[in-house]
């Protein structure tokens, strides 16, 4: 069997008598997707910041390259390579779109302590950010400043922040949220190909996109998994259909 | 990108008129105006020392007198040595007084940074008003000790005598003295425009509009914010330093929170975030100041009124009115 990159281990969280994460077992193997299911407040944003480290757990263990990072904080865990996409874009709103994933490149060199050389005529900051934003299609926009960009166009450029990060595992939060048809079906093609440069663990809410991409799928319900399996035997699984798609297809 | 040549050549414009104003009272035999433009200088410099953490960083301190003042008094304690022959302590090692303008700066930069340093990492685990709150707090220890601390005047402050020395400069003369102090402000400038659009600038206004984003990425906000709230209590403290000098006093009010609140004011007034915004508004508050304090002793009504009037309706200070919103890439 194939070591997987992360791994969850009885994984809870809770918030006073809430429990949003309830024993979570749970792993992400090289070159896969692995996506996260759930009705409405399963708790899946939850176990993202649970394995991005912005909420720590109560107990359990988290495990990324065979090394415990449960004690780790967002930063460091940020630094190993586990990059995260939000669900509400999350960017620096007087950059533009090129300066955001500036940022990122930076971020990747961990290089902050630089005063005199500037950004905008760093080669290697530019060219890093401009492919990109190529890759997703933003190349044409770089100039333009975020709180200027279509709601689309934040959500792909979140995509490319974390394509400049160079993680070794993705998580992503709804990246199709809000994105349309055709984003939608151009992000899935792009997804698809994305798994052979890192793993990503995906939540969303488009189910033709999770059916399409997913290697696995875990069902999440009031923060537990309920069930687990390929795309097939989730769509056929009587507890799954009950707790989440039968409400959908009702 | 118009805009941003505007407000470049508009910031041109602004270093010439600081220029120019003095050299021409200087001609026309009136140094008191000299002196006037020196202490906006001096002021000015105050304020882009606080514009670096509060307009870049987003760090609204309301401490900074606290280093205006250890600058100064740095400057005022080690020319006082100098001017008695007594050395500062002579255990484990003499350290003795100084004149040379130089060494002064140097101890008052690192003086204020050092301080900095230790108010910074205690404040900023806090953010929004109880930062303003807790700089405050630092802020007005270090007055009520200076005020409590015989040895160097306490509340009667400390007098220099003699304005310090500096290499090929008759520094007692106004316009040679007004003319170091504008070199230095010009220099500080030129740093921290470049220091804007490097690593550090852009990672630090990242931090501003968005820190969770910022840590998201692997970079530390608090590493950031602290060496931002570092430089800036330097460049404050090297005002307090030329402050000093200017005035041959140092005395406890220049740790005031009146201070700190001024500081602030010329940020607000002439554009918070903006390369000349302090330097428009401590020229404008000592404007105001000279001006409107010749018939009333309650100028700072209009000060108050302008203040009011950019709030209120130019949210972009005085370069925002004339150079339009701030550019990033």
């Amino acid at each position: 069997m194939i070591e997987p990159v992360l791994e969850l281990k009885g994984l809870t969280k809770s918030f006073g008598a809430l429990k949003v994460t309830d024993g979570v077992d749970l792993d992400l193997r090289p070159g896969e997707i692995h996506a996260l299911i759930g009705p409405n407040g399963a708790g899946k944003s939850s176990l993202i910041k649970l394995v991005a480290g912005e909420l720590a757990a109560n107990s359990g263990s988290i495990r990324f390259d065979g090394r415990e990072i449960n004690g780790l904080d967002q930063i460091a865990r940020a630094r190993l390579g586990l990059t995260r996409t939000f669900q509400v874009s999350s960017l620096i709103p007087e950059f533009s779109a090129r300066g955001n994933v500036m940022l990122a490149a930076q971020a990747r060199h961990r290089s902050v302590f630089g005063f005199v050389r500037q950004v905008s005529r760093d080669r290697e900051l530019t060219g890093e950010a401009m492919q990109a934003l190529e890759r997703v299609g933003l190349a044409d926009r770089a100039a333009v400043r975020v709180s200027e960009l279509s709601h689309g166009e934040k959500r792909l450029l979140e995509i490319a922040m974390a394509l400049a990060m160079r993680p070794r595992i993705f998580l992503m939060d709804e990246p199709m949220a809000g994105l349309g048809q055709e984003g939608s079906s151009r992000l899935i093609g792009f997804l698809d190909n994305l798994r052979r440069e890192a793993p990503i663990l995906l939540i969303e809410h488009d189910m033709d996109a999770v059916f399409q991409l997913a290697d696995r799928i875990s069902v999440l319900v009031a923060g537990r998994i309920i069930a687990r399996g390929k795309a097939d035997e989730i769509r056929t699984h009587p507890e799954v259909r009950a707790a989440y798609l039968g409400e959908d297809e009702a | 990108m118009r805009d941003l040549v505007t407000e470049h050549r508009l910031n041109i414009v602004l270093a010439l008129i600081l220029l120019g104003g003095p050299l021409i009272a200087h001609f026309a035999d009136e140094p008191f105006l000299v002196t006037l433009a020196t202490r906006a200088t001096i002021l000015a410099l105050a304020g882009v020392g606080l514009n670096i953490a509060l307009g870049l960083g987003g760090l609204v301190s309301f401490g900074h007198a606290a280093f205006f003042g250890l600058g100064g008094y740095a400057v005022g304690i080690l020319a006082s040595h100098h001017q008695t022959y007594e050395p500062l302590m002579t255990w484990p090692f003499t350290v003795n007084g100084s004149n040379q303008m130089l060494v002064l700066w140097l101890v008052a930069v690192l003086v204020s940074g050092l301080a900095a340093l230790v108010i910074g990492a205690l404040s900023l685990r806090t953010s929004g008003v109880y930062f303003i709150m807790i700089t405050l707090a630092f802020a007005q220890m270090l007055f009520f000790f200076a005020i409590s601390w015989p040895a160097y005047g306490g509340e009667d402050g400390l007098s220099i005598y003699v304005r310090n020395a500096f290499p090929g400069v008759n520094t007692l003369r106004p316009l040679d003295f007004f003319l170091l102090c504008y070199g230095v402000l010009m220099l500080v400038l030129l740093a921290q425009w470049r220091m804007t659009g490097a690593r550090f600038g852009i990672a630090l206004q990242a931090v501003r509009q968005n820190e969770g984003r910022v840590a998201a990425l692997g970079l530390s906000p608090y590493r950031i914010k602290l060496a931002a709230f570092v430089i800036s209590g330097m460049v404050t403290g090297l005002a307090g330093a030329l402050y000093v000098d200017l005035n041959r006093f140092v005395s406890p009010s220049m740790m005031s929170w009146h201070l700190s609140g001024e500081i602030m004011v010329f940020i607000i007034l002439g554009g918070v975030a903006r390369l000349f915004g302090p330097v428009v508004g401590a020229c404008l508050f000592v404007l105001f100041e000279h001006v409107f304090g010749s018939f009333t002793e309650h100028w700072q009504f209009f000060l108050g009124a302008a203040l009011l009037g950019v709030v209120l309706f130019a949210r972009g200070g005085f370069i925002g009115l004339v150079a339009g919103r701030a550019r990033h890439d």
